[in-house]
């Protein structure tokens, strides 16, 4: 059976279990690659985790000077070959979601690989096995589809870029695509 | 993925499609090659080994007419077998040397050149005493095997192959 993982922002708690049981991971070294985002820190205790969408056509790839990010053929897009990142920061702007970060110590980018350590040998995400309220959930498309009312999608766009994720995105049922316009974020903080 | 640009072939994103060597896969290749090479060369050597010609025994055959080659002349003959030619060469009137025609570098045949009382090897120049086949100047590292010959009558006969 196909597993899958879907991300529903609403029901997250902002209980940090994702961010602490990613860092637990061996193949990071204590690094989480989970960001636990405020939605609207001012507003809202609103918490949204990010975790890499694996894009069926990832920027971060397309603008690695260095050759350096690679997807499997699941789908995976590899956080940065180490003995090839140079550490310029090409993917961290390009990626439409924020996923990529460049840690200094290292001079490396690091990111979420969906823990391709585990799910290649059938084992759920880091993140997913901890997260209570399953707003990080891997598992088959029926079940979820069985259990919620939000439906999955994966389509995203921002401005005229137009980016197709592995990863779904649980939204309102009559949502087809997330259209984010950044300039309406920058007019209301304004 | 639609269209990709040239370039993108050699940097493909697809994980699969990368064609990095690393420096394990490197070393392997070049210590399995090393191998490779031990073990074609040393094989050959045990085959030509299990394989070599026996010495021809003593076949002795009349070559040419006494008087047939003129002084600084040659005459190309065939010895011990019809596979083996040989060069007849008349020094001086009462000198005559006989030597195998192929080179003991890469089996090319070598010609007299009585101007420079030489025996050459045009494929790598490669140059032999006429006197008695030593290596003058070239690649070759043995001497040509001689001919040793006899003169019976009016004929002159050639009784052994001497490796130099």
């Amino acid at each position: 059976m196909e597993m899958t993982f879907f991300i529903d922002p609403s029901r997250c708690i902002g209980c940090q279990a994702c961010v602490q049981a990613c860092a637990e991971c061996d193949t990071h070294r204590g690094q989480s690659m989970i960001h636990l985002e405020y939605v609207d820190r001012a507003a809202s205790p609103q918490t949204a985790p990010v975790v890499c969408m694996h894009c069926e056509d990832p920027p971060c790839a397309r603008v690695c000077p260095a050759d350096a990010i690679k997807q499997t053929k699941e789908g995976i897009v590899q956080s940065a070959d180490r003995t090839r990142c140079i550490g310029c920061l090409n993917c961290v702007l390009a990626c439409p979601v924020g996923v990529p970060r460049y840690i200094a110590r290292i001079d490396q980018m690091m990111k979420c690989d969906m823990c391709s350590d585990r799910t290649s040998i059938g084992k759920k995400p880091m993140c997913a096995t901890v997260c209570p309220s399953e707003a990080l959930f891997y598992g088959p498309r029926e079940e979820i589809e069985k259990r919620r009312r939000e439906r999955p999608i994966n389509t995203l766009i921002f401005g005229r870029q137009v980016v197709k994720t592995k990863v779904q995105l649980m939204v309102a049922p009559h949502i087809e695509a997330l259209d984010f316009d950044v300039a309406i974020f920058i007019h209301q903080h304004k | 993925m639609e269209s990709q640009p040239k370039w993108r072939e050699d940097f493909p994103i697809n994980w699969e499609e990368d064609q990095a060597i690393t420096r394990r896969e490197f070393t392997k290749f070049l210590a399995f090659t090393s191998c490779g090479f031990f073990l074609g060369t040393g094989g050959t050597a045990v085959w030509e080994w299990a394989h070599r010609r026996e010495p021809a025994g003593t076949v002795v055959v009349p070559i040419a007419q006494r008087d047939e080659v003129p002084v600084g002349g040659v005459k190309v003959f065939r010895y011990p077998t019809a596979n083996d030619p040989c060069i007849l060469i008349r020094l001086a009137p009462a000198q005559l040397v006989a030597y195998s025609q192929t080179c003991t570098h890469l089996s090319c045949p070598v010609h007299y050149e009585a101007e420079r009382r030489q025996i050459r090897c045009p494929c790598h120049e490669g140059y032999f005493a006429v006197e008695d086949g030593r290596v003058l100047a070239g690649p070759p590292r043995r001497p040509l095997p001689r001919i040793v010959l006899s003169i019976r009558g009016a004929e002159i006969w050639a009784m052994e192959v001497k490796q130099g």
